[in-house]
C-alpha cells in the first residue's frame, strides 16, 4: 500500500477565483446595459405622480399604463411608428438586395481595385450625416420625393451599404468554394448555386448584417428629421414633439423607441447561431 | 458513358510564370478508369478541373463523346465529381444531398427516391438517409459524396483525390470498395491522386504527370516495370527505384555493366558508355560468397517490415534499398554481395534521364 501523493491545489483555487472574477465582471457589464433599460421601463409604466417621488423606488409602486397610453395617442406617434418600421424593413431589403451581391463579388472574385474599393466603402461613413442631409433634401425636393418614407429609405440604405457589403463578404468567404463548385457540376447555374448553397450557409452572417441595418435605421434621427416634415419616423417625431413634454412622456417615448429594436434582435438572434452543426464544412 | 478526347491543352494561371498544363493530349476510352498521378504542382488537378469546366484552358480542346465541351459551363457537361473535401451540402439531409443532381435534372420525385435508395444501399448509407452531414463521420460523408456522383447518369465521373482525407485503415478498405463500385456502374472515370499505390491498384491506365506534362501513359504494371524515365522510376513503387552509376562495356563475353569495380551481366539494347542503372529493391538478391557477376556491399540499416525486411545498403558511393524475405538472417554492418537480376535492370541516359527501351 503506497501513501497517496499530495496534490498542490493552489493553482486550482487560483483558477476558480479567476473564473468567479470573470463572472462578476460579466454580470457588471450586463447590469450596466440592462439597468438603464429597466429604469426607463419602470418610469414608463408608473403613474405621473409616482415619478415625482424622491427618492425613486426600484420596484413599481403604482403600475399604470396611463403614461404610455397618453403617449401613444398623442399626435404622430403611431404614424411615426409605422413609418419607422416601414423604413427599417425597406432599408433592410434594399441594402441586402444591393449589398449581398457586392459582398459575394468581393469574396469570390479577385478583381483589380478590390482592396481600394473596400477602403472606399469605409470612407463613405466618415461623412457627417447632418452635412449630407441638406444637399440631399434639396435633391429630393427637385426630384419630388421629399418628405416621403422613400427618401429616408434611400438615405438609410446608403448608410447601411458599407457594413452590409463588408459583413456579407466576410461570411461568403467562410462558405467553402467546393460546395458551390459541386452545385455547379451537378446542374446549377451560377445564380442557382448562389441561391441554393451559398445563401443558406451564409444565413447567420446575413442575419447579423440585418440586425445592424435595422437598428441603425431605427435609431437614425438627424437625417430623418431633415428629410421629412409630415411623414416623420418615430425618433424624428419624438425629438420634435417631446422636447417640451413633461418628464413622464419622455420616459414613455424612450421606452417605446427601445422596444421594437430589442424585439427585432431577439427574433434574429436564433439565426445568428450556426444552424447545421459546429462547422460549415 | 463516353470517351474523352483531350488535345493540346495549355493553361497558365494569371499570376503564374510557368504553364500549369503544357500542351497536354490524352485519350480516355469509354468505360476506362484513367488515373492522373503525379507530385504536387504537376498539373493533374488543373487538368481534371478543365475537364469539369471549373477552369477554362487558354488553348486546346476537350471533347466528350462527339460533343466539344472545351468552354461549356460545368452544369451543361453532364458530368459527376467527387471532391477531396467531399463538398457535401451541410444544410440539406443526406437524402437531398444524394438526390441533388437528379433534382437539378428535374426528374420526377418517385424516380429520384428509387435511385437514391439504390445508391444509398450500394454505399451502405441507408440508415443515415435522414441525417444531416454534420452528424456523420468523415468516411460517411465521403460515401455520401460518392453516392451523389454515381446516382446521376453522367457521361464522365471525375474524382479529385477522394481518399486523401480518410485515415489510413479506412483508405485501404474504401479503395477496394470504390473499385468494385466503379466496375459495377461502368462509367468513364478520371481519378487524380498523388498516391502511387492508389494509382496502381485502381487504374486501368495511369498517366504519370510532372511539371504540366504527361511523362508516361500505360497500364499499372507497365508503368511499374518499365518506367519511361528516372522520374517515373523514382516516383512509383515503395520503396522507389534505386539508381546507380555504371558504364556499359562490350567485351568478348557480350555487353557487361561495370558498377564500381565489379562487372555484372547487363541487358542489351543500350549504347556503350556511361549510364544510370535502375533496379527495384525486390529484384536484388543477397549472396554470401563472392560469385561471378555480383557486387560487394555493406548493410547499413535493417528495417523489419513484417512481411519482408527492407535493407539500406552501401555500394561504393551509393546507398540503395534491398528487399529480402522476412526470415533472412541479416545484421547491420554485414558485408554481403548483391546479385542484380539482369531482366529487371533498366538503363537510363545520365543526361536526359530518359530510359532505353530494352525489350
Amino acid at each position: 500500500m503506497s501513501t497517496p501523493t499530495r496534490v498542490n491545489t493552489k493553482p486550482l483555487k487560483r483558477l476558480r477565483r479567476q473564473r468567479i472574477a470573470i463572472q462578476v465582471a460579466c454580470l457588471a457589464v450586463t447590469a450596466f446595459m440592462v439597468v438603464p433599460i429597466y429604469l426607463i421601463a419602470l418610469a414608463a409604466f408608473s403613474s405621473r405622480s409616482a415619478l415625482n417621488e424622491f427618492p425613486q423606488r426600484f420596484f413599481p409602486s403604482a403600475f399604470s399604463t396611463e403614461t404610455m397610453s397618453t403617449f401613444l395617442s398623442s399626435t404622430g406617434v403611431v404614424p411615426g411608428l409605422i413609418n419607422s418600421i416601414g423604413v427599417g424593413i425597406a432599408t433592410l431589403v434594399l441594402s441586402l438586395f444591393v449589398g449581398a451581391p457586392a459582398g459575394y463579388a468581393i469574396a469570390r472574385f479577385a478583381f483589380r481595385g478590390r482592396n481600394n474599393y473596400q477602403l472606399f466603402l469605409l470612407f463613405t461613413r466618415a461623412l457627417p450625416i447632418v452635412v449630407l442631409s441638406v444637399p440631399l433634401a434639396q435633391l429630393f425636393l427637385t426630384v419630388g420625393v421629399y418628405d416621403t418614407p422613400l427618401a429616408v429609405t434611400l438615405l438609410h440604405t446608403a448608410l447601411a451599404l458599407p457594413t452590409t457589403i463588408l459583413l456579407t463578404a466576410a461570411v461568403f468567404l467562410a462558405v467553402p468554394v467546393d460546395a458551390e463548385e459541386a452545385a455547379r457540376i451537378f446542374g446549377c447555374t451560377p445564380v442557382g448555386a448562389f441561391l441554393r448553397v451559398v445563401l443558406p450557409l451564409a444565413l447567420p452572417g446575413v442575419a447579423a448584417a440585418s440586425i445592424f441595418t435595422f437598428v441603425m435605421s431605427w435609431n437614425e434621427v438627424l437625417g430623418a428629421t431633415i428629410l421629412t416634415l409630415n411623414q416623420r419616423t418615430l425618433p424624428a417625431q419624438v425629438l420634435s414633439s417631446l422636447s417640451d413634454s413633461p418628464l413622464a412622456f419622455r420616459f414613455a417615448g424612450g421606452f417605446f423607441l427601445i422596444v421594437p429594436a430589442v424585439v427585432f434582435i431577439a427574433v434574429m438572434r436564433k439565426y445568428l447561431l450556426n444552424m447545421w452543426g459546429t462547422t460549415i464544412r | 458513358m463516353a470517351e474523352i478526347n483531350i488535345q493540346n491543352l495549355v493553361k497558365t494561371y494569371p499570376k503564374g510564370t510557368e504553364r500549369a498544363t503544357d500542351d497536354v493530349s490524352l485519350q480516355v476510352n469509354e468505360g476506362e478508369f484513367m488515373v492522373l498521378l503525379g507530385p504536387s504542382g504537376c498539373g493533374k488537378t488543373t487538368l481534371l478541373r478543365m475537364i469539369a469546366g471549373l477552369e477554362l484552358p487558354d488553348s486546346g480542346s476537350i471533347s466528350v463523346g462527339d460533343r466539344e465541351v472545351t468552354y461549356l459551363p460545368p452544369n451543361q457537361r453532364n458530368m459527376s465529381m467527387v471532391f477531396q473535401s467531399y463538398a457535401v451540402f451541410p444544410h440539406r439531409k443526406v437524402r437531398a444531398n444524394i438526390g441533388f443532381g437528379l433534382a437539378m435534372r428535374k426528374m420526377p420525385k418517385a424516380e429520384i427516391e428509387k435511385k437514391v435508395a439504390w445508391a444509398a444501399d450500394l454505399l451502405e448509407m441507408t440508415p443515415y438517409l435522414d441525417r444531416f452531414p454534420a452528424q456523420l463521420s468523415g468516411g460517411q460523408r465521403q460515401r455520401v459524396a460518392v453516392a451523389r456522383a454515381i446516382v446521376v447518369d453522367a457521361d464522365v465521373m471525375l474524382m479529385d483525390e477522394p481518399l486523401s482525407n480518410l485515415d489510413a485503415l479506412l483508405r485501404l478498405s474504401f479503395r477496394a470498395k470504390l473499385k468494385k463500385i466503379v466496375e459495377h456502374i461502368d462509367m468513364t472515370t478520371v481519378y487524380v491522386t498523388h498516391d502511387q499505390v492508389e494509382a496502381l491498384s485502381l487504374g486501368d491506365r495511369v498517366a504519370v504527370m510532372r511539371a504540366g506534362r504527361i511523362v508516361q501513359l500505360g497500364g499499372p504494371l507497365e508503368v511499374y516495370d518499365h518506367p519511361a524515365d528516372m522520374f517515373v522510376g523514382g516516383f512509383i513503387g515503395s520503396p522507389p527505384m534505386n539508381f546507380l552509376d555504371g558504364t556499359l562495356v562490350s567485351g568478348p563475353e557480350g555487353t557487361q555493366l561495370r558498377i564500381g569495380d565489379s562487372m555484372i551481366e547487363a541487358p542489351t539494347g543500350a549504347p556503350e558508355g556511361k549510364t544510370k542503372v535502375g533496379i527495384r529493391a525486390e529484384a536484388i538478391q543477397l549472396t554470401d560468397a563472392s560469385a561471378k557477376g555480383t557486387i560487394p556491399a555493406r548493410i547499413d540499416v535493417v528495417e523489419p517490415l513484417g512481411s519482408s525486411i527492407l535493407l539500406t545498403v552501401e555500394v561504393g558511393q551509393h546507398e540503395i534499398k534491398v528487399q529480402v524475405p522476412a526470415d533472412h538472417p541479416v545484421r547491420s554492418g554485414d558485408e554481403v554481395h548483391l546479385r542484380l537480376a539482369p531482366e529487371s535492370i533498366r538503363l537510363y541516359d545520365p543526361e536526359t534521364g530518359l530510359g532505353w527501351d530494352l525489350r
